[in-house]
């Protein structure tokens, strides 16, 4: 059985702002523990000579020439901004004063 | 915001042996961004250069920009790095409104370069070598303007504004392993090593090496071990220290700030800190151990990278003369004396001096015009001088004056014209009539009637007084309207007085 607590599950819950209820943590707590414990699985399978990879096509050095291509309109690239203010994005106050 | 207790610099070193560490970051003058092809241009109107790709939309698919592969490792190559055959981009998870995907694209465990180092010289003539641990690629962010509150800053404000022109643009972060033993030179030291990367980047065509446009942005990490201890002492990073000599206050500032804590039993917490121009002071931002939790994973949208041998050994072809070994050429190349080169290399002059000589202008005089007068005329304009005139224009300056067409006064005059636009030397000294008069006709003429206006001088000349012959000289060059050589007027003036009836 895997090691996944409560507590780290509310913690990643935070890092990528979502918000759980006590009872989703409790069950996400689970999933998440049988996830790690069927991919742990894949590890015995894997013998020291299989490198590690990210990605399963054998493809490298995929490149784009620099060359320029047009862009969204400030229109477009704003049309789903929940608020802007003139051309820009306008964000909720970041720090809290100190 | 309550100013922070410093110690005294020297006393602190007494204390303390500050441990340094540099990231700095260079930003890449492609003409695209680093995964989309939107335009990398400074000042543009706000959000014109975004696209799915950069601003994080769904659906949005990144392509790795081949030429800012080639300038990361030309740059690498140029800070003695090892260039990585296998590498890759990953995943640096984190919120902040300035990065619209809600993660940086950066790399992670296999950067493009590194173990490199490079030895800076400071004004002492030490040299120290600063190991570069690796440098490697990521995608700028957008840019904040906070609004409302007292000071514009971060801290206070009611809201902020994003462009996200920046977004996505190519950077190369350089990070330097800790450096030890800088003692006093500490703040020097950061001082000329961000110096030494931004010539680095100039002089290899890789970025525009402005500071002020943050081209090149230094994080300054400080950390102070007790004398007598092994222990590291907790570092702070300060954030975005943008100009040369930021970089010196900022280190001489947090040795000073964490001596005060130290020495008064408190504890550094490991945070990063903003510096602020104009008050010269840091001050705390985001503590250190929450942020970090970033979930670094490699990216799955973009392939590894395997840059060839062969293109690497390519690429190390490209790479230009060092700038440091360079200096060291062109200084005893021209002669020039220590402070006499630091100003043209202070003042950003040292292409636009070399090119001069080039066109086959001395270096003394290329060095005088360009420091001085050209100099001193683009200051009041807000100019840069390189802009002002060509190397060759002022090459063909610098001749006549050496042929004695112009005197340097006429020669100021014509530098004018040229600046205007009104042609080259040659031809401003045509249509404004700037030519020495060298006909010793016309000047004879002009003195013996200058002579003759003022016997009361003409006879002290010839009872010997010759400092009296300034008043005849004086109207002499007002009568030619400056265009004479007044070491040429003088002799005349001695021999006209003696045989003048």
């Amino acid at each position: 059985m895997s090691e996944i607590t409560a507590e780290q599950v509310a913690h990643l819950a935070y890092l990528a702002r979502i918000d759980l209820s006590p009872l989703e943590i409790t069950s996400l707590t689970h999933d998440l523990g049988q996830i790690v414990d069927s991919i742990a699985k894949v590890s015995e399978v894997a013998t020291a000579d299989t490198p590690a990879t990210s990605h399963p096509m054998p493809l490298t050095n995929v490149f784009r020439e620099d060359v320029v291509v047009p862009s969204l309109t400030v229109e477009q690239a704003l049309s789903g901004a929940p608020d802007r203010a003139g051309d820009k994005f306008r964000v909720p106050a970041i720090l809290d004063e100190e | 915001m309550a100013k922070a207790e410093l110690m005294d610099f020297d006393k602190a070193l007494e204390l303390f042996e500050p441990v340094l560490g540099f990231e700095v970051h260079v930003e890449l003058n492609t003409k695209t961004k680093m995964f989309c092809g939107c335009a990398n241009e400074f000042g543009s109107g706000a959000n014109t250069n975004t696209c799915p790709t950069c601003l994080g939309l769904p659906g949005g698919l990144p392509q790795v920009n081949k030429k800012a592969i080639e300038s990361s490792i030309r740059l690498g190559l140029a800070l003695g790095c090892e260039i990585a055959e296998h590498s890759r981009f990953a995943r640096k998870n984190y919120f902040y409104p300035d990065t619209a995907k809600n993660f940086q694209t950066s790399q992670y465990d296999d950067p493009i370069c590194h173990d490199g180092s490079i030895t800076i010289e400071l004004e002492s003539g030490r040299l120290v070598t600063v190991e570069i641990e690796r440098a490697h690629m990521e995608d700028d962010a957008g840019k904040l303007t906070h609004m409302g509150g007292a000071t514009g800053r971060i801290q206070g404000a009611d809201y902020s504004l994003v462009d996200y022109n920046r977004g996505g643009v190519p950077l190369v972060e350089i990070v330097t392993q800790m450096i030890e033993g800088a003692e006093h030179d500490a703040p020097e030291i950061g001082k000329t090593y961000v110096a030494a990367i931004r010539e680095i980047a100039k002089a290899l065509g890789v970025s525009n090496a402005r500071m002020e446009e943050g081209n090149v942005r230094c994080d300054a990490n400080v950390s102070l071990r007790p004398r007598g201890s092994n222990v590291l002492g907790t570092r702070t990073e300060t954030k975005n220290v943008n100009s040369l000599r930021s970089v010196e206050r900022a280190v001489r500032y947090e040795i000073q700030r964490q001596a005060a804590v130290l020495a008064g039993g408190g504890t550094i917490t490991q945070e990063t800190r903003h510096w602020h121009e104009d008050t010269g002071i840091t001050s705390a931002g985001r503590p250190k151990s929450d942020a970090d939790d970033y979930r670094y994973f490699p990216e799955p949208d973009l392939l590894p990278m395997a840059p060839s041998r062969e293109w690497v050994e390519e690429l190390r072809l490209t790479l230009p003369e060092p700038p440091a070994a360079r200096r060291k050429r062109l200084q005893a190349a021209w002669g020039f004396a220590n402070l006499e080169f630091q100003d043209v290399v202070n003042s950003d002059l040292l292409d636009a001096v070399e090119a001069t000589v080039a066109a086959g202008a001395s270096a003394q005089a290329a060095r005088k015009w360009w420091t001085g007068e050209i100099a001193r005329l683009a200051n009041a304009a807000g100019v840069a001088a390189d802009s002002l005139v060509t190397p060759a224009q002022l090459a063909a300056l610098i001749e006549l004056v050496e042929a004695g067409t112009l005197t340097d006064r006429l020669a100021r005059q014509v530098l004018e014209g040229v600046i205007a636009g009104e042609g080259t030397p040659a031809e401003v000294v045509d249509s404004r009539g700037l030519a020495v008069v060298s006909d010793d006709g016309a000047l004879i003429a002009a003195i013996d009637a200058a002579l003759l206006g003022q016997p009361d001088v003409l006879a002290k000349i010839r009872d010997g007084k010759v400092q009296a012959a300034g008043a005849v000289i004086g109207a002499v060059m007002k009568a030619m309207r400056g265009q004479a050589d007044a070491a040429r007027v003088r002799e005349l003036v001695l021999e006209r007085a003696a045989t003048i009836e």
